[in-house]
């Protein structure tokens, strides 16, 4: 029961009080540029989640079977960074020949996040809070969820700041940034809830 | 000044193509690590020990390794450089590795570091991009101090950990948190837009000036994260 409680906790918390891209600055890119139109951001947000939470399962099996016993942890960021980009490819050649129907809602997006900071970073974050493998991909999930949820509250305000009128400097990714700064500290509002 | 010479290429790196206030690359970790000059700094030279180490040794493989695998093999080579550095700052400088935290190994993901190899390293001999990695990195280290300072000043009234407000000023906190960080970079781009749509006016060349990483943050050529796996222009245009 306390690990249930544990494990719910850590979804609340890595999710939405210390979100991936509003307070860890993780994924930024991704963030800023695909958050023009809310089904795009959606299709990034959903792309994300799967290849983070596949990631941080693989990359965490490999740290307790493969770098652990062979004593050669300080090797985890090469590691984790090659299986993640491969892992990427592998993924995105599956799914076109097993599900070609997830394939063309995901697909296009795959190839983005193959070294999308935030992956590596949760891989990273996992080894370096000793998580293990399970609370390890409840981890992942969690990030991504959180970065799924800031997108699309991300692009759904661009999608009405497109009709204002903006002073010139301050058009593109001024106005972004600005309204990241305000989701941001709207999500600080989430810190009492832990 | 003659080009690809040294200082040609540290003048490149520190001014003229600033790979913070200029070309608008390796946002994540200008954002996270400025909540104070020190670290600003720390993270920056950081990187620049990396960028000049892996531009030498990719000049150095330039004709071994295979056009068509050069990204995984320059990931490699940044990503071993990372960890030394990484191994280094643990051993002798443990209060900075503790501040930095997982951004140290984030380094490998830094766009600044894969575009210079793909765009000057892996097509120049070896001692220009020693001096352009140099350079990119001093700037990178100059630009993140600043912004760190900025923050610091800000959100506790010291830089450098050293008073600089009277006593009468409240420290604005915000600006050491997470939202501030954003609304500097707002501010800041706000600026570079500015004198941009000035520049042009004037009939200056602007193509440099970037506005920052689009969709990646590794996979970018020497204008932020290029476009090349998906023009997301493409679907805008298909829709119109």
């Amino acid at each position: 029961m306390n690990e249930m409680k544990d494990l719910l906790i850590l979804l609340i918390s890595s999710s939405l009080v210390s979100n991936v891209v509003l307070s860890q600055f993780l994924g930024l890119c991704p963030f800023l540029g695909v958050s023009k139109k809310t089904n795009t951001a959606a299709g990034m947000g959903a792309a994300v989640i799967f290849v983070i939470t596949l990631a941080s399962a693989v990359a965490g099996l490999m740290y307790k079977f493969i770098l652990v016993p062979l004593g050669i942890e300080y090797l985890q960021t090469i590691c984790f960074i090659l299986v993640i980009a491969a892992l990427v490819q592998f993924v995105e050649m599956f799914l076109r020949k097993v599900i070609p129907s997830l394939y063309e809602s995901l697909g296009v997006y795959l190839p983005l996040i193959t070294t999308n900071c935030a992956v590596l970073g949760v891989a990273l974050v996992n080894v370096q809070k000793e998580y293990g493998i399970i609370k390890g991909i409840v981890n992942g999930f969690a990030t991504s969820v959180g970065f799924t949820i800031a997108i699309i509250i991300l692009a759904g305000i661009r999608e009405k700041l497109e009709y204002n009128d903006i002073p010139e400097p301050f058009k593109g990714m001024p106005t972004v940034l600005l309204t990241a700064g305000l989701m941001a500290i709207a999500f600080c509002g989430f810190s009492g809830l832990l | 000044m003659t080009k690809n010479s040294a200082g040609e290429r540290l003048y490149n790196g520190l001014l003229k193509e600033n790979p913070t206030f200029v070309l608008m690359l390796g946002m994540c970790p200008t954002l996270a690590v400025t909540t104070s000059a020190i670290n600003g700094l720390g993270m920056g030279l950081t990187t620049a020990v990396v960028l000049a180490l892996s531009n030498l040794i990719i000049s150095l493989l330039r004709k071994v390794i295979p056009a068509k695998v050069r990204i995984p093999a320059f990931i490699v080579i940044i990503a071993s450089f990372v960890t030394v550095v990484q191994l280094l700052l643990q051993a002798y400088l443990p209060s900075l590795n503790d501040a930095l935290g997982v951004y140290i190994p984030l380094i490998v993901v830094n766009c600044i570091i894969l575009g210079r190899a793909e765009s000057y390293a892996y097509s120049n001999p070896p001692i220009p991009p020693l001096f352009d990695g140099i350079g990119m990195g001093l700037g990178f280290s100059v630009a993140l101090t600043c912004i760190g300072a900025v923050r610091e000043l800000l959100g506790t009234g010291k830089v450098f950990d050293m008073q600089v407000m009277p006593d009468s000023f409240t420290p604005i906190g915000i600006f050491v948190l997470a939202p501030g960080a954003f609304f500097v970079l707002a501010a800041l781009t706000a600026i570079q837009n500015y004198l941009k749509i000035k520049g042009a006016k004037k009939g200056k060349d602007t193509s440099k000036i970037g506005s920052g990483c689009s969709h990646d943050c590794l996979n970018c050529g020497e204008k932020g994260c290029a476009e090349r796996f998906y023009d997301a222009n493409a679907e805008e245009r298909k829709e119109d």
